[in-house]
């Protein structure tokens, strides 16, 4: 059926099939590039309309240098209505990109997965559970966002800890964030860097002892 | 042609090739169809230029001249389907670029679309593709169901299901008893 292999036509063949796959999948690449990007721009602003309320300008990506997360901030008449923060934490399969919607005290308005490479059926669910998904509305600034397993209020997804433990700590990151940038707002001495949090540790070991 | 690889060399119940996508994306019936179609997609293109290209390719390099062929294609199916139907791919995403080490594709490519012409290797693809489909679909249906009490995502058992079945251990028993009816009752005749 085949050819005799001889070194030359071994070479020639392969680097020809290579050559032209390459320059297919060039081609296919710069086609679906854009459209690529609109869907995700799309997906974005659309997941970001769902995690906030309504009535603020948008405004774009601001990229906070200290955690290397981007947020979205939405302001109406001058004040900060909402932020949306685009969090990514590791889950069970792979990164997990969440849009969190926090209101500028802190207390979560929404969430929405944005991008998860979880167990189909399984951790997947974390996009689509609206039970799971609830649990995180509404949940106040002095909230431990964490899972029952690890002390907090979330029941896990049946069957992925793993996933909603992330899910957890993707929100609890964002929360975080917002806390940080309005202390700065509001005070820039606030207690919101990690020196002062380790020194109150200190201090709570010192008085167990 | 077309109906041997539904039924006679069925490549999940029969031929008992490409597992990995097989256990991994059937937890639900529409996981398990879109997988299927994605995986015939490739099987059918792929199979058409092996065919084609087969009797030049100097016999040494046979299997590394499918694979980047394979390879090729798959790429493309996943740039198109996260342009066009973002949605799909999210749920797939993982498994898409795993088809290229789907051992039904190259072992098409190797048993059947190396020897045969272009129009006989794509209705190879075709039928090999939709029996794959449908061993796909109907693993992830009786998964759905007795695992989630639902059918392509519409519930209508309250509740949860036996939870197994979603997870990794149901996948292995849904398939052994799927293969056992397959075997005793559908290739007999």
């Amino acid at each position: 059926m085949a050819a005799k292999s001889t070194l030359s036509n071994m070479v020639i063949c392969l680097t020809g099939v290579c050559l032209v796959c390459a320059a297919i999948l060039g081609a296919v690449y710069s086609v679906t590039k854009v459209p690529i990007e609109q869907a995700s721009q799309k997906a974005m602003l659309t997941s970001i309309g769902m995690v906030i309320p309504e009535g603020g300008e948008l405004s774009e990506a601001i990229s906070d240098e200290a955690t290397g997360m981007s947020y979205y901030k939405s302001v109406a008449e001058g004040k900060t209505i909402a932020y949306a923060v685009n969090s990514t934490v590791t889950g069970f399969g792979g990164p997990l990109v969440l849009m969190v919607g926090v209101l500028p005290d802190g207390t979560v308005y929404a969430t929405k997965v944005l991008s998860q490479s979880e167990t189909p059926g399984l951790g997947a669910q974390c996009a689509t559970s609206e039970s799971f998904i609830s649990q995180f509305r509404g949940l106040g600034p002095d909230k431990k966002i964490a899972v029952r397993k690890d002390g907090g209020d979330i029941d896990a997804i049946t069957a992925s800890t793993i996933t909603s433990r992330a899910y957890a700590l993707a929100v609890s990151n964002a929360v975080t964030l917002v806390k940080t940038l309005e202390g700065q707002v509001l005070n820039e001495a606030d207690s919101w860097s990690g020196a002062s949090t380790k020194a109150e540790q200190t201090e709570n070991k010192e008085e167990q002892k | 042609m077309l109906t041997d690889g539904l039924v006679k060399n069925n490549p999940v119940f029969v031929l008992v090739l490409g597992m990995c996508p097989t256990l991994a994306t059937t937890s639900s019936a529409i996981n398990g169809l879109e997988m299927g179609v994605a995986t015939m997609f490739v099987l059918i293109l792929s199979n058409i230029v092996i065919s084609l290209l087969a009797p030049a390719v100097p016999d040494k390099v046979h299997i590394p001249v499918y694979i980047v062929v394979i390879a090729t294609f798959v790429t493309v199916l996943q740039l198109l389907m996260q342009a066009f139907v973002p949605s799909v791919y999210e749920t797939l995403g993982l498994f898409i670029p795993l088809i290229v080490v789907n051992c039904i594709v190259l072992g098409r490519a190797e048993a059947f679309a190396g020897k045969h012409n272009a129009l006989e290797s794509a209705l190879d693809g075709v039928g090999i593709g939709l029996g794959f489909t449908l061993a796909l679909t109907v693993i992830g249906l009786v998964r759905e169901v007795l695992g989630s009490g639902s059918a392509f995502g519409f519930k209508f058992i309250p509740g949860d299901g036996i939870l197994a079945f979603v997870m990794a251990p149901g996948a292995f028993l849904v398939l052994g008893y799927l293969m056992v009816l397959f075997n005793k009752f559908v290739k007999k005749q």
